[in-house]
């Protein structure tokens, strides 16, 4: 197998895998960065979202051939040290609760102040939508992505 | 060991909890170690340690459990950390984290051992300075001495105190003195969750560990024939491949992308076995015909056969829904010929360790059970299946193994909230009010069909603490029909509160349309006189459920004039010891509704962590709305339809209503609040409709 380079949270890393091998898989058992979660495995739950160059992916099912050669960043990358601005909205908010969601969630809102730092409430409904939380965070989320913008809470 | 029920465990485990209360084990003990109990460990360099044993779902248990003991212990907050005990009935009792009971069975035992400590730790401190005990107090992790202006912290204490005997009933704070219970203290494991740090069953790694994915015979209760791997064996990574048990082929890989791989093109020949023609209608079909069995009763009062007046009758449905934890089953085993160590998202950790040790020969001290973070459980991960193929696997294969369950698997393996029917019966008298209401419900027994018994063979044992009818009657039945079905039932957040809730709160509000009345003041008036209501081992009291509804009848504004188009229900009920109100605002969409606001108003005792309750609510709220709306496993030629999110769809945060929850002050001791809020929102909401539409939804899921 031809061995594929990827560019990680800044890093090179070397994965000897095969080319249509998940992206997701490749982060979570070749590269260990399990931060990066499985959830349905088929673009639907969205607790598996990245960012590849800037946009929200889903890397479940994204092969990992799609992305040699382009900027990765998972939630390990997204501070590296728990202080962007939308991890302590996470926590100011109180947000998190089993928790196993809320990477993808904060990597899609991520990519959404990234491109609108100021989202209105239709926009963060309709950037979030696509990520599952079967505790039911939604509320909070709204609220911690208002607050990491600075965007106030209205409704 | 015998069987022994959920409901018994939760009994024996309080009172294995309360025996514990102090200091009959040291497990953690050394000579400069302060471990009075097993719940606690001081070290002189005045770090806290705090063994919580019970699982962390998302409900908070790694933030209020300690902040019970801390309460006590008069420890700072910044000085504790929380280790989770692994499999320890010994030392913690049951430890099954379910029926909403962390905290209602942790109060007690925690708040002694914290007190207990603290008590040690001023003795220690008066010895040290000879002064009289009374004149030191605790606080902050520290003991002062006010008259001489000395203090001392807790790590310099712990040695002294940890050679000084352990009181048997030491003083417990009065709940004015509180300084962290009842403050919306943030969760310890909230930073982990957020950095990606948090360690999940799937996330765990140990060197040398495989991965295995499953084969199992999509017919319930269908076994292997034979199978064939040489497709299998070609997949890179893939190594052993072996049967499982007698209905599942396991393919083991270096990565879970390989198993799973190796397992699609894995060649099975199944034996179908007996359900290969069982489908959903037929199962309903069951459950109306074994309406007319004999039932057991589960409260009686009056004699509702004997009341004349003017009869109203329905009868309600509701279908087999999966728990679908966002984390998927998983777990990690690891086989050492003599022992056999286990790693996951477990909700039952001693119950997990009976059943590994059955399942690889092996006796309950050869067995080690770590319980790792859970993403959700739901009740899911009551069962032992994950870490009983896990072992087993293990065991095969010969290596440490990760079993993944893909969503797939996750779907339609489960064991499921189990189809029920019910039968609703009610008189009213001349002015409408009512003189007689009967329930019968019929379902199968998820304890008997797991081997747990009730309070007698024709009864479950959870069903009488989720069936309750806290109204204050003339005559009232509530009945239980026991079936039995080929489908596996499973726990389910509020178990049988869910159903039971949805058929009685919806009839209340059926007598109050015939009658005329409005379904809060129908409510209201049946909860006038203060009384106890007693249901088996529970005692409801009326003024704590009319205080709920009050509440949030009040919050919502019941009375006032909704805006045009807008329509609203009401629902309330109890189980796991908690009163739980909701009202629900919709508007009709293209004929279907759209949920706007709930409102709930709560008395779960004593609120350890608002914010946590907080939280427990909107959660409970949105997974029952799911519920409502379109939670439903079908099956079809014995086989479970939904595969994954897009048949079987949660709510997503673009349906998701604003959620406002409220709580009732009470200085009663806490009961749970994972659970109480999902039963009233499936009954409010179809009220709603009902008043939206006058069509009365009596199947769930609405929309189907
Ligand atoms: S795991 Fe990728 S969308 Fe669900
Ligand atoms: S916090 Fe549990 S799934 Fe979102």
């Amino acid at each position: 197998m031809p061995e594929i380079t990827l560019r990680i949270n800044g890093n090179n890393r070397k994965a000897d895998v095969s080319p249509e091998t998940p992206l997701l898989w490749v982060l979570r058992d070749t590269l260990q960065l399990t931060g990066t979660k499985y959830g349905c495995g088929a673009g639907l739950c969205g607790v598996c979202t990245v960012q590849v160059d800037g946009e929200a992916v889903r890397s479940c099912s994204t092969p990992v051939s799609q992305v040699a050669g382009k900027s990765i960043t998972t939630v390990e990358g997204l501070s590296g040290n728990g202080l962007h601005p939308l991890e302590q909205a996470w926590i100011a908010e109180q947000v998190p609760q089993c928790g196993y969601c809320q990477t993808g969630q904060i990597m899609a809102a991520a990519a959404l102040l990234v491109k609108n730092p100021q989202p209105s409430d239709d926009q963060i409904t309709q950037a979030m939508t696509g990520i599952i939380c079967r505790c039911g965070t939604y509320d909070r989320i709204r609220k911690a992505i208002h607050r990491a913008a600075g965007s106030g809470g209205a409704r | 060991m015998s069987p022994i029920s959920r409901r018994d465990f939760l009994a024996v485990g309080a009172a294995a909890g309360a025996g514990l209360v102090i200091g009959f084990y040291l497990p953690h003990g050394s000579a400069s170690t302060f471990a009075p109990n097993a719940f606690l460990r001081i070290t002189p360099d005045g770090k806290i340690t705090i063994v919580v044993a019970r699982s962390e779902m998302g409900q908070g248990v790694h933030t209020s459990l300690p902040m019970i003991l801390a309460e006590e212990l008069e420890a700072d907050w910044k000085h504790i950390t929380i280790e989770q005990a692994g499999a320890n009935p010994t030392l913690y009792g049951d430890q099954q984290t379910g029926s909403s009971a962390s905290l209602r069975i942790s109060w007690d035992p925690l708040r002694k051992a914290g007190a207990a400590a603290r008590e040690m730790l001023i003795s220690a401190a008066a010895l040290e300075w000879r002064v009289p005990r009374s004149g030191c107090a605790a606080e902050n992790s520290f003991v002062v001495h006010a008259a001489s202006n000395r203090r001392l912290s807790y790590g310099r204490l712990a040695a002294k105190a940890a050679a000084l005997p352990i009181p048997v009933a030491p003083p417990l704070k009065d709940a004015k003195d509180f300084k962290l219970v009842g403050k919306p203290v943030p969760r310890l494991d909230g930073p982990s969750k957020v950095d990606g740090t948090a360690i999940f069953g799937i996330d765990l790694r140990l060197p040398g560990m495989k991965y295995a994915v499953l084969a199992r015979c999509p017919v319930i209760g269908g076994t292997v024939t034979r199978f064939d791997d040489q497709e299998s064996k070609k997949i890179s990574g893939v190594g052993f491949v072996g049967k499982t048990g007698d209905s599942a082929v396991a393919v083991v890989a270096d990565s879970v992308w390989g198993a799973m791989e190796g397992r699609r093109v894995l060649n099975v020949t199944w034996d179908e076995g007996t359900n290969k023609d069982l489908n959903s209608a037929a199962m309903y079909d069951l459950l109306k015909k074994s309406a007319s069995n004999k039932a057991a009763t589960l409260y009686s009062r009056g004699d509702v056969s004997k009341v004349a007046g003017k009869r109203i009758q329905a009868a309600y449905q509701t279908p087999l829904m999966a728990q679908a934890p966002m984390e998927p089953g998983n777990c990690t085993a690891h086989f050492r010929g003599s022992n056999c160590e286990i790693w996951g998202p477990l909700q039952w950790p001693p119950d997990v360790r009976d059943a590994v040790a059955k399942a690889v020969g092996l006796d309950l001290d050869q067995v080690k059970i770590n319980v790792t973070l859970l993403g959700g459980g739901f009740g899911r991960r009551l069962d032992h299946d994950y870490a009983v193929e896990a072992a087993l696997v293990s065991k095969a294969a010969n290596v440490p193994i990760k079993v993944i369950w893909t969503r797939e698997d996750d779907m339609r393996f489960s064991s499921y909230r189990p189809a029920s029917y019910h039968v609703m019966s009610g008189v009213l008298d001349g002015r409408g009010w009512p003189l007689a209401f009967s329930h019968r419900i019929v379902e199968p027994s998820i304890n008997g069909q797991k081997g747990f018994p009730g309070p007698s063979p024709d009864i479950d044992a959870d069903l009488p603490d989720e069936s309750s009818l806290i109204y204050s009657l003339p005559n009232a039945l509530v009945e239980y029909v026991m079936t039995v079905t080929p489908v596996t039932p499973g726990f389910m957040r509020s178990v049988y509160g869910m159903e039971t809730a949805f058929a009685s709160e919806s009839f209340i509000d059926e007598l109050a349309t015939v009658a005329g009345k409005d379904p809060l003041e129908l409510r209201l008036h049946l909860l006038a006189k203060d009384e106890e209501i007693k249901f088996f081992d529970t005692t409801w009291k009326t003024a704590r459920m009319r205080g709920v509804l009050q509440m949030a009848a009040e919050k919502a504004g019941w009375e006032k004039p909704l805006p045009t188009g807008r329509y609203h229900g009401i629902a309330c009920f109890g189980c796991f010891g908690t009163y739980m109100a909701e009202v629900v605002e919709i508007s009709m969409e293209n004929d279907q509704p759209r949920v706007h606001r709930v409102v709930g108003a709560i008395d779960c005792g004593q609120v350890v962590n608002p914010n946590i309750l907080d939280q427990q609510i909107q959660g409970a709220v949105i997974f029952a709305l799911t519920n409502a709306l379109r939670a439903q496993i079908t099956i079809e030629k014995g086989r479970v339809v939904q595969g994954n999110f897009d048949d079987y769809p949660p709510i997503r945060m673009n349906e998701a209503p604003v959620v406002e929850a409220y709580f009732v002050p009470s200085a009663e001791a806490p009961t749970g609040a994972g659970e109480p809020p999902v039963p009233p929102l499936a009954p409010a909401l179809c009220n709603a409709i009902y008043a939206a539409t006058k069509k009365r939804i009596r199947a769930l899921p609405i929309l189907s």
